[in-house]
């Protein structure tokens, strides 16, 4: 039996940038706020200090600041023909742990969906007819638009202090930005990143072949920069230890960084860690939560109980505790029907290796969002007719890092182990450069998220159950895209290129990216979604998914975090300012 | 990370100094002794006895004595970390042994609720408290004795308003014969000018409202002022910076190598009021005062300690050491162990960033003939002060586990002696005595404080 707590007003589930920013935002509206983080608490000073940040097998190998399986799990399939079986080493995406969640891992790419990816379906179908789309895709619009969002996008990379070249600022283009990018009411806080050789080098090639290259959008500072919550960040060293480690410098936004310090000192703000929610409780009608049950490192249980319960996992666990919490119908793919789990969706990523003759690109120079993109091909920035496909991505030269223990890139000739070998690598690590696209992943009706009929977790609950291919669609837009890129490639004049567009099926033990999406989607219609605009529950109106990319109807050519940090100040605004004043369904 | 315990009187350099401390023990011995038979009936009640009483539980007085409490961060001693505020417990470490912060909650058998005025005004003002007892000079009554008796006041006024709590204190923890209180009137003898601060009319109103705060009430020279033996004020070096509890509070004078001639008063004021600027961050025990105390003043006050500070004559220090040659071995090592471990925050030239992380060229406390604080927070790390204005609290990690005394010795040489900077080389003698002296610190608990 659960031992009872004093009531609060808001709980939140995770301590990660929603939760975070929600926790602020609510605690400053003047409410109690309990958030429930699974994970240790996470200090700059105590955790990553710059004294040993930069260890590599500890942070990127042993995967320190990362979930371990037997905490939670899931189990995968390509195809319901197939039985599910567990993930035991997490390899192909990352789920974070503790506060601050994937927050403090990330590489601080920082970018926004384009106007046109927010009316997906209708702006596909009005472009290029209805038949365009194959049958079983499942993309929808989103329930808000770019301009109600645009504030918002704002007020959180304000928050991170995010450098960049605005390419659009109030309508009017701007010399060196991305000229697709959706109309900013500001140019970015701090200005680009400088760049190191080998991006440049990228961005002269693409000129040279007719595009339109620009600073990547980072998080990761060009300057000393102090946030509107009065917290001050560093600026980047270019050390190289960005994604799978935290910051030491201060450098990298996260919620160690932009929130916590501040949140801390709210006298009504409360942070319960190493503690897992395990279920969201309802009322007798199922109509209403009545706050969160969790166990802590004893296996006690308590139960929270708060008038307002605010999931902020990561996107994959918010979808298991709403299936966990039996809120809103379960999706089930033979019929089409039901909500929670559908429309899960990833990211199509693929690189082009290349080896430069006689250049010296110190890729050690490094940071998690550094580098030159080009937007040419992302989204419906380019003509699609008689492609086959629809979606895009963004492509270019990040140099992120070139650590010892992972990079040793060799040309294709050479063997995989002995003297020639390193040799080769000695030779190649100076002249070798990674380009890479970063292409969307749209819905489909057979890509899912469920329980397992099978495994269970240590709590005796069942693990979700991941349901998850590549379609033929992405696949033949990873190829287009990876042509296109290559082709940029060719103008930098390489001793040697290797092109790899993404391959299906799908493999979840190699490493492509940590951007799931979808399960508890955001819409207009009851019917083909989880959460409203106000990414509120249309069945527990005091259930809110304040922003995890969970509610993603589809992922987008781009890095989730932008879009889930302005989704988070979003939902923050409607319950302020609808919600509080009058508790109920917002729609 | 561990915050050490606040600013507390009767500090002097401990270590390789037992010789000094016993004959300083012998003195006072010797002195009290005859003190003591002199006086041997109770000490008389002194002129403080006449105040008038009524008329201090009027809502001003009250407010006032609140403010007057943060002024003289009364909280800093007498409420632990994580105990009920006023009701004291605090350990201070001296060099003569520990004593423990009293309780100055209302309980009247455990606190000073049966104190009259006159005695707590008599506690401020001549270190003398219930019934004459004498009190032990890590209470800054040599410093609040120029506080006026209305402060006093007010100050009591206020504190007859929080909660009392029960919590009986054994204040005096010393070791035989410091523990009989009556040594301090030789102590007192020699040490302790009782008065009223005196305006000096000369000077502005503003600059008398900071001097009487400086001197009085904040008691900033009760760690920015270097100690003689028995741990009185060396007042002819006031403020030029002291040694206590394995800390360096700098020189605060307008030197401009060692003390703060290059800040503007602006920059006095950020640091005080938010603990950073564009010089350094305020970390250690300033990180407790500057919490607890110079972070609630009124603007106005912080402006008065500034003018003050600011229109001090420059004190001449020591013609300022010859900067080390770059190319010797020891400047050489510090440069290659700065730019691996150092130089990714506080830069390749030493400026570090305004409010986060400190500037080291033109530091003065980098380039303090003492150089304990430095070195300290090469070994243990130290995390800056929080405020609301500047709530980032940025860190320094510890070193210890990775440099030995020798490496920490030969970059904190570099440290001193680059970007125009100039002090004396720092020897691994020295490092290896603080490593030592913290350990056993860190061992008792004492720098946990209250854990």
């Amino acid at each position: 039996m659960a031992k009872k707590l004093p009531a609060t007003d808001v709980v939140i589930i995770g301590l990660g940038w929603t939760g975070s920013i929600l926790a602020y935002e609510m605690a400053k509206a003047g409410l109690n706020v309990v958030a429930i983080e699974r994970g240790p608490w996470r200090d700059t000073a105590s955790d990553f200090p710059p004294a040993f940040a930069q260890d590599e097998l500890r942070y990127a190998i042993r995967l320190d600041l990362f979930l371990r399986p037997q905490q939670e799990t899931m189990t995968f399939r390509n195809n319901a023909r197939q039985a599910a079986l567990p993930i035991r080493n997490f390899s192909g995406f990352l789920p974070g742990n503790g506060v601050g969640g994937a927050g403090i891992h990330w590489n601080g790419q920082t970018w926004r969906f384009l106007p046109t990816d927010f009316r997906l379906r209708s702006h596909l179908e009005e472009r290029y007819g209805k038949t365009m789309l194959p049958a079983d895709m499942t993309i929808q619009d989103w329930p808000v638009s770019y301009d109600e969002l645009e504030p918002y996008y704002d007020k959180f990379e304000k928050l991170c202090g995010t450098s960049g070249q605005a390419g659009n600022l109030r309508g009017e283009k701007q010399q060196g930005g991305n000229p697709f990018e959706g109309p900013r009411s500001s140019p970015y806080p701090t200005p680009p990143l400088k760049q190191a050789y080998g991006p440049k080098l990228f961005a002269d090639a693409a000129i040279k072949t007719g595009h339109s290259p620009f600073p990547q959008p980072a998080s990761n500072l060009s300057e000393t920069y102090t946030n509107p919550l009065g917290l001050t960040m560093g600026q980047c060293t270019f050390c190289g230890f960005c994604e799978r480690f935290g910051c030491g410098n201060y450098s990298k936004a996260s919620p160690q960084t932009c929130v916590l310090p501040a949140l801390l000192r709210l006298p009504n703000f409360t942070a319960q860690t190493e503690s897992e929610v395990v279920r969201i409780n309802l009322d007798s009608a199922g109509k209403r939560a009545t706050g969160v049950t969790y166990v802590d490192t004893s296996g006690e249980e308590w139960e929270q109980p708060a008038n307002i319960v605010l999931l902020c996992a990561f996107s994959l666990f918010n979808v298991r505790l709403m299936l966990l919490s039996r809120i809103g119908k379960p999706y089930e793919p033979q019929s089409g029907q039901g909500v929670v789990g559908r429309n899960y969706a990833y990211q199509t990523t693929s690189g082009v290796g290349v080896i430069l003759k006689d250049k010296v690109l110190n890729p050690f120079i490094a940071s998690g969002a550094h580098g030159m993109m080009i937007d040419d091909y992302n989204g419906d920035n380019f003509d699609h007719s008689g492609l086959g496909f629809v979606g895009g991505g963004y492509m270019g030269s990040g140099q992120t890092n070139a650590r010892p223990i992972q990079t040793h890139p060799v040309p294709a000739n050479s063997p995989k182990w002995g003297a020639t070998w390193k040799k080769n690598v000695a030779e190649t690590y100076q002249r070798a450069m990674s380009l890479a696209t970063h292409g969307s992943s749209y819905s489909y009706r057979d890509c899912w998220l469920d329980l397992d009929p099978t495994y269970k977790d240590r709590l005796g609950r069942p693990l979700m159950r991941m349901t998850f291919d590549f379609h033929e669609n992405e696949l033949k837009m990873s190829a287009y895209l990876t042509d296109k890129l290559a082709e940029i490639a060719r103008a930098l004049d390489p001793a040697e290129l290797n092109a790899n567009p993404r391959k299906g099926p799908y493999n979840a033990t190699v490493y492509q990216t940590t951007h799931n999406t979808g399960g508890t989607v955001m819409g207009a219609d009851p019917a083909t979604s989880v959460v409203n605009r106000y990414c509120q529950s249309w069945d527990v109106h005091n259930v809110f998914v304040p922003g995890g990319a969970s509610v993603f109807p589809q992922n987008h050519g781009y890095n989730p975090t932008d879009t889930v940090g302005a989704l988070a100040y979003w939902t923050a605004d409607a319950i302020r300012q609808r919600y509080l004043k009058n508790p109920g369904p917002l729609m | 990370m561990t915050i050490p315990s606040p600013s507390v009187a009767l500090r002097a350099r401990t270590s390789q100094r037992l010789p000094a401390l016993i004959l300083a023990v012998v003195l006072i011995l010797l002195i009290g002794f005859i003190a003591y038979l002199q006086s041997a009936k109770r000490p008389q009640m002194s002129a403080a006895q006449a105040i008038p009483l009524g008329g201090n539980q009027s809502f001003d007085q009250i407010e006032r004595g609140r403010y007057l409490t943060v002024l003289s961060d009364c909280a800093g001693c007498h409420t632990a970390p994580g105990g009920e505020p006023f009701a004291g417990g605090l350990t201070m470490q001296t060099p003569f042994g520990n004593l423990i912060t009293p309780n100055i909650t209302p309980d009247r058998d455990t606190g000073i609720g049966n104190w009259t005025d006159a005695e707590f005004v008599s506690s401020l003002h001549e270190g003398r408290g219930r019934g004459g007892e004498r009190l032990y000079p890590a209470m800054p009554y040599t410093a609040y004795t120029k506080m006026t008796q209305d402060d006093a006041l007010a100050i009591r006024a206020y504190l007859s308003t929080v909660d009392p709590v029960r919590k009986k204190v054994v204040s005096n923890q010393l070791p035989f014969p410091l523990n009989i209180r009556a040594s301090m009137l030789a102590w007192n003898f020699l040490n302790f000018v009782p008065g009223r601060f005196q305006p000096i009319p000369q000077k502005s109103a503003v600059w008398n409202r900071g001097a009487y705060i400086v001197e009085g009430a904040a008691h900033c020279g009760t760690c920015h002022t270097p100690k003689n033996l028995l741990g009185g004020d060396k007042t002819s070096a006031a403020l030029t910076g002291g040694t206590l509890e394995d800390w360096f509070a700098p020189n605060i004078t307008g030197d401009t190598r060692k003390g703060i001639g290059n800040w503007s008063s602006d920059d006095i004021a950020h640091y005080l009021k938010s603990g950073a600027n564009a010089w350094t961050l305020a970390s250690g025990p300033m990180a407790e005062a500057v919490s607890h105390s110079t972070s609630q003043m009124t603007d106005a006050d912080i402006a008065a300690i500034a003018t003050y500070l600011k229109d001090r004559a420059t004190v001449q220090t020591a013609t300022s050491p010859v900067t080390l040659d770059a190319n010797s071995g020891v400047m050489r090592a510090g440069a290659a162990i700065y730019e691996d471990s150092c130089s990714a925050c506080h830069m390749r030239s030493g400026v570090g960033a305004a409010n986060l992380f400190p500037r080291l060229a033109g530091s003065s406390l980098v380039q303090s003939d003492d150089a304990t604080t430095l070195i300290r927070v090469v070994l243990e790390g130290s995390r800056a002060v929080a405020t609301a204005a500047k709530p980032t609290a940025p860190a320094m990690p510890a070193f210890d586990w990775r440099f030995n005394d020798t490496q920490v010795a030969a970059v904190v040489t570099y440290i001193r002696n680059a970007w125009g900077n100039s002090a004396a080389a720092v020897s691994t003698g020295t490092v290896t005595n603080l490593r030592t002296k913290l350990q056993k610190t860190r061992a008792g608990g004492i720098l946990g404080r209250g854990n």
